[in-house]
């Protein structure tokens, strides 16, 4: 026998599943969000989808050198955080928009929490508040898409959560015609950040990584479904005032936010139990800022609320442990 | 119709089909037997022979120290050659008899057969003790301790534990296709023991051939033949009584606590040699087998046979093994080299080459949730692993840590392969010389 001999304690063999691999799924998920994104709103949205993947990219290459600790871009992760934080922008974001989000997105989102696994907040989402607070100008600024080929150029316009929220605020009383139908809005014919437009593409990724098991149903599942149940009850009680909650399904950030952005493993809760606590939480908070607060869209602030509630959850929602749930006690 | 399972639990390849379609066979003498005389949880038994003695087969050569303590026997006739601390599987060196054979192969006269209605509960018992029969499933905890339940605690459920989950080993499978009437023998003994009025066989799915003949065999029996999930760890005690019963062990009791006694079906078989036959447990069968070894075979080996004379006689090695491993891949003990014996405990040797082994480098918890998803006792691994590594040992009592199962289900499907169960297992020891040391 050779000396070759590894001694370990068991077990002895592993599923292969690595973190690499997982964010590289979550990536390739991401791509036909980013496809129809550049099909709506053309070159800029590649643009945007490049500055803030490269910016990430670099910026945890830095900070890593800087901190003496070994590069680990590779993994995949900083990349994801890229393309979320590009799917959350405006088509029309300047250069040096995009790529302070991405460095506000990296370094004090993640960085300095100490890297992959320890940040409290998505880092994407943290970068994308910190920008609608500080440049409110240009994060609200939205483009009608004008598709490839159309030979339309992008014009400045409302979203639809946003056209809805004008006309309540002036009249009291949803608008009488929306500029657009609510297949538009599924389909991501509408004005909106990068990657909100299309709920079909979000959804055929996030199929793909239920396939895959990376993601589980139970944030998404209730988040939505929160999301519809407390949309649907305002609609009943005055529908002349609130939309109707397939208009809250496929408008807005909501599949993005429910199935990308409020399922990132870091920054949610480990249980079951726990992970539907977050996503009602989500959905509770998502609705009353649409319909009550100061911004149109809550998705971003609903979902940061829930992270820093996350270690809180986790506390108070660990599952039952076998042996103790009573069904042991002999008749 | 959906089979019974517990909840958690992991999906490995069950990697069977190397030596699963293999009839056991006799595998022959090796020149020398090492017979260690610490081979079960519990009090190691004490030489009680000496250099130059002859043995028979079957004579007792170690005897049981206490209660939880089952005496050692000469797995065939031969000259004592030594009495000294040898190689041990469990990594370090323990006292073993040597025993050189003299080919004889001639058994001890003192073994007495018995029938079936002859004996009282108690006789049997101790019959099993006086055999040194231990759990076959691989922890090998003393049978008779089992089957003497206190009077306060009546079992009514008799489980014969046939599910054999490890991935690799197929010597469970073996027996039943083989040796059922043995195997049925051995059940109706227990069950006449304990008293228990419900008896199921479990048997995970991906064996139908053995869950067809055993209920082939029960027919006329009132034994049930249940086909149950194939899903690791189905065979943990624990889990297989949640399976069948539906019911809870209580966090930190036995079996007995809710009424139910659980027994390997190698046990059962085991159980008949020494109650029917006399016979004590001097043999067993061992699947030899993985991608390191020229043709994998279940043997059936005395104990006390050197594992370098285990891959002699299944065609030797393919290539320079990477790990040896004593048992199945989820919870086998690795060993320094092939020179250690195979105990009553060794169900499997597992001969994995270096290309099979996981070299990922370990990355940040990404708190992906699948360790808590995978844990059939639904603790969180990750929580626990990362107090144990501080060693913050109040803390990772507090998330449960003595409950931990040590089956690996953690370990395994985590991405970033972290060695969960490994540090888990590490604050469990550190909490209980915490405690020991604090009594003291």
């Amino acid at each position: 026998v050779s000396q070759q001999l590894y001694l370990s304690s068991s077990p002895h063999i592993h599923s292969g599943e690595t973190t690499s691999k997982v964010m590289h799924a979550v990536i390739y998920s991401l791509l036909p969000a980013c496809g129809v994104a550049v099909y709506f709103f053309g070159p800029s949205a590649l643009t945007v989808l490049l500055i803030a993947t490269l910016g990430c990219l670099a910026t945890e290459v830095v900070c890593q050198r800087l901190m003496g600790q070994p590069v680990t871009i590779a993994d995949g992760s900083a990349a994801i955080t890229g393309i979320l934080l590009a799917l959350n922008l405006p088509p029309s974001s300047p250069w040096w928009l995009t790529l302070l989000g991405a460095v506000i997105a990296i370094a004090i989102g993640k960085q300095v929490y100490g890297g992959l696994g320890s940040n409290p907040f998505n880092p994407a989402l943290v970068a994308r508040v910190v920008l609608l607070i500080s440049f409110p100008v240009q994060m609200t600024s939205w483009s009608a898409p004008a598709p490839l080929g159309s030979g339309l150029d992008l014009v400045t316009t409302a979203t639809p959560l946003g056209e809805w929220k004008n006309a309540v605020m002036l009249t009291g009383q949803m608008p009488p015609e929306m500029q657009g139908s609510l297949s538009d809005y599924f389909l991501g014919n509408m004005p909106g950040c990068i990657g909100e437009v299309s709920a079909l593409a979000l959804l055929l990724g996030a199929a793909y990584l239920f396939y895959r098991r990376i993601l589980t149903w139970h944030i998404p599942t209730a988040f939505v479904g929160t999301v519809v149940l407390l949309s649907a009850l305002f609609w009943l009680i005055n529908p002349e005032k609130y939309p109707n909650p397939v208009f809250h399904l496929v408008t807005g950030g909501l599949i993005l936010g429910a199935f990308y952005m409020a399922t990132d493993m870091v920054t949610t809760p480990i249980s079951t139990k726990g992970m539907l606590l977050f996503g009602v939480g989500c959905g509770l908070l998502t609705v009353l800022i649409r319909l009550f607060g100061g911004y149109p869209e809550g998705v971003s602030f609903a979902i940061l609320l829930m992270n820093a509630a996350t270690p809180l959850i986790d506390r108070y929602t660990r599952p039952k442990k076998f042996g103790t749930s009573g069904q042991g006690v002999a008749q | 119709m959906k089979l019974k399972t517990f909840t958690g639990g992991i999906h490995p390849p069950d990697n069977k089909h190397w030596s699963s379609h293999k009839a056991i066979e006799d595998c022959p003498l090796p020149a020398q037997f090492v017979v260690p005389l610490a081979q079960h949880i519990g009090a190691p038994s004490i030489a009680c022979v000496e250099v130059g003695q002859r043995v028979a087969k079957g004579q007792e050569i170690g005897s049981a120290k206490g209660f939880v303590s089952v005496p050692m026997h000469a797995p065939t006739s031969g000259e004592v050659v030594a009495v000294e601390n040898r190689p041990h599987p469990w990594g370090t060196s323990l006292p073993a008899v040597v025993i050189k054979p003299d080919g004889e192969d001639c058994w001890s006269t003192e073994l007495q057969p018995a029938g079936l209605g002859e004996l009282s509960p108690d006789e049997i018992v101790e019959r099993v003790r006086l055999a040194g029969v231990v759990g076959m499933g691989g922890a090998a905890f003393p049978a008779h301790v089992k089957m003497s339940p206190p009077p306060e605690k009546p079992v009514h459920t008799l489980i014969l534990n046939g599910v054999e989950c490890e991935p690799y080993l197929t010597a469970d499978h073996r027996m039943m296709l083989e040796e059922p009437e043995k195997i049925l023998q051995g059940v109706a003994l227990l069950q006449y023991v304990l008293g228990a009025e419900r008896v199921v066989i479990g048997i995970e799915a991906n064996k139908p051939d053995a869950v067809a003949l055993l209920r082939k065999h029960c027919l006329e029996t009132p034994v049930e033949v249940m086909p149950l999930e194939v899903k690791y760890p189905q065979g943990a005690e624990k889990q297989l009584i949640a399976a069948v019963t539906g019911r809870e062990v209580p966090s930190g009791g036995l079996p007995m606590d809710i009424g139910v006694a659980v027994h390997n079906v190698s046990t059962a078989a085991a159980v008949t040699d020494a109650v029917l036959f006399g016979r004590p447990l001097i043999e067993r069968v061992c699947t030899v087998t993985g991608p390191a070894i020229r043709e994998p075979k279940n043997l059936r080996i005395r104990i006390g046979t050197p594992l370098s004379h285990l891959v002699k006689v299944c065609g030797g090695l393919v290539e320079e093994p990477g790990k040896i491993i004593l048992g199945g891949p989820m919870m086998g003990f690795t060993q320094l080299g092939f020179d250690v014996p195979a105990t009553r405990g060794t169900s499997g040797l597992l001969l994995l080459r270096k290309a099979d082994i996981a070299s990922q480098a370990e990355s940040p918890c990404i708190r992906c949730a699948r360790c808590v998803q995978a844990c059939p006792i639904n603790l969180l691994p990750t929580t626990i692993a990362a107090y144990a590594r501080r060693d913050m040992l109040a803390e990772a009592s507090e998330y449960c840590a003595m409950d931990c199962i040590e089956c690996g289900s953690c370990s395994y499907v985590c991405p970033s392969t972290i060695p969960l169960v490994q540090a888990i297992r590490y604050g469990k020891a550190a909490i209980l010389a915490k405690k020991r040391s604090s009594q003291i």
